[in-house]
């Protein structure tokens, strides 16, 4: 189970690193090598921070490099700012524009009696015929620090209502996203990954 | 629904746990790794791993404590204690932690929230605040007095406009010790708590004070804390994170059950 995790300088990798390995991953990590993105049996893209750290995925080319992965089938994981980035952007930095896979935009939650960032562990409710969330029921707790969130469309995998109710995971073909952290959820987060690990590549469209 | 949670925290000193709970069956009662593993599996919504050693030579035992600490761990892992700048922060992160608590260097020096945040997110930075009541003061709850060194020496600062402040500079949560309650098992400071909580839009964690599952009760409701912190409560009262949480489940408070 080999996996590609990019490493855009949002945050520190450690815990996406070390539940990958404890999931029996070869896990190879890059901030610019494309040829290792092309290569790539499956690709992670955590991140914690700010939407603006996504443009350096753009000026190292490996949003190019993920684009044509995506395309190739590769299975794709964004966590937290790197669901986020499937989208068309994110009103934290409206500048910067998202991959696109998702049309929607990301805005951060509503002011109001409520706390924003969103921490802490709340309740996922599995929508559809998850692949990513297979196993997972609803009203299992995931641990989520965020305050900008997507909104529910077809392609919502789970819901969780925190002021509203919140895209927590997106999925659609190999392309997939979670606004959690599964790599801090416990056997829960676990489960999620080894779904993720246990997913092939699709054979080569060309 | 999101849940209040309970943090569990080990003292730690030259990399072994000196407070703590010693479960029955658990092999060395004094391994934070081992501990911190025991916790999670009861059901504790975090583990905070806080270094008593104050010697040079205690860091890098320090380090190694947090790297072998962490490597089972698959919950929220915050490391506090002598964290002095944004190198020791870096060194504690790539050791395993996810948030780094910081206190007096924070008082010295307030750009270290915004340093460690533009690094590694806000929410990696957890202020620890102790107070005192001020009696003095016109309002002595919300113009508690901070202290540093471990409540050795009054920082000159107000708690809520500390509070505050950390805030604006990024902090991701305020870790709040009410050393009038600390020690005394007779229940949070749920005023000291609210003040807080109510003059910030960031969580705030309650510490000091906890005897029984009522004190957390309190601290949720009229303490308006979004989690608590929970060292010898295990010693002396409640003997795990799983009893705890259902004690506060049977009493409406909504947490998240082990399984």
């Amino acid at each position: 189970m080999r996996v590609t995790v990019i490493d855009y300088k949002a945050g520190n990798l450690t815990s996406v690193l070390k539940a990958l390995r404890h999931l029996g991953a070869e896990v190879e990590v890059t901030d610019s090598d494309l040829g290792m993105v092309a290569a790539a049996e499956r690709i992670v893209l955590p991140g914690v921070g700010h939407f603006a750290a996504t443009h350096r995925l753009d000026a190292s080319g490996l949003t190019l490099a993920i684009r044509a992965a995506i395309a190739r089938g590769v299975p794709f994981l964004g966590i937290c700012v790197g669901m986020q980035w499937l989208y068309a952007g994110s009103t934290e930095e409206p500048n910067q524009p998202g991959l696109g896979q998702f049309l929607q935009t990301c805005a951060r939650f509503p002011d109001g009696p409520e706390k924003v960032p969103h921490v802490g562990w709340n309740s996922l409710k599995v929508h559809a015929d998850s692949r990513l969330l297979a196993g997972v029921e609803d009203g299992e707790y995931v641990y989520f620090t965020h305050s900008y969130r997507a909104p529910v469309t077809t392609n919502t995998a789970a819901t969780t209502d925190y002021i509203e109710t919140f895209a927590a995971a997106v999925e659609s073909g190999n392309v997939m996203g979670v606004q959690f952290h599964p790599e801090k959820s416990g056997e829960t987060g676990l489960m999620i990954l080894r779904n993720f690990l246990a997913l092939e590549p699709a054979e080569a469209a060309c | 629904m999101l849940t209040k949670r309970i943090i569990a925290c080990l003292d730690v000193d030259a990399g072994r746990v000196v407070k703590g709970i010693q479960f029955v069956d658990i092999v060395d009662a004094g391994d934070p790794a081992e501990l911190a593993a025991r916790h999670a599996s009861e059901g504790a919504d975090e583990i905070v791993l806080l270094d008593i050693t104050a010697t040079h030579e205690g860091r890098a035992t320090l380090l190694e404590t947090v790297r072998h600490t962490a490597r089972m761990l698959f919950v929220p892992f915050a490391v506090g204690g002598g964290i002095r700048s944004a190198h020791d922060a870096e060194q504690v992160f790539d050791a395993g932690a996810d948030k780094v608590s910081v206190n007096s260097a924070a008082l010295a020096d307030p750009t270290l929230i915004e340093t460690i945040g533009r690094s590694f997110g806000a929410q990696a930075v957890i202020v620890a605040i102790d107070a005192r009541r001020d009696p003095e003061a016109a309002d002595p709850v919300r113009d508690a007095q901070v202290f540093v060194q471990g409540g050795r020496k009054p920082a000159g600062r107000r708690v809520v406009e500390w509070a505050r402040e950390a805030e604006a500079r990024g902090a991701g949560e305020i870790l709040l010790t009410s050393m009038d309650a600390d020690g005394t098992r007779t229940g949070f400071d749920c005023a000291l708590t609210a003040a807080v909580s109510q003059a910030v839009g960031i969580p705030v964690i309650a510490s000091g004070g906890a005897g029984t599952v009522a004190h957390f009760t309190e601290v949720f409701a009229a303490g308006k804390a979004d989690a608590a912190l929970a060292a010898s409560i295990f010693h002396f009262g409640v003997s795990s994170a799983r009893s705890l949480k259902q004690g506060l489940a049977a009493a409406g408070v909504s947490v998240r059950l082990p399984c």
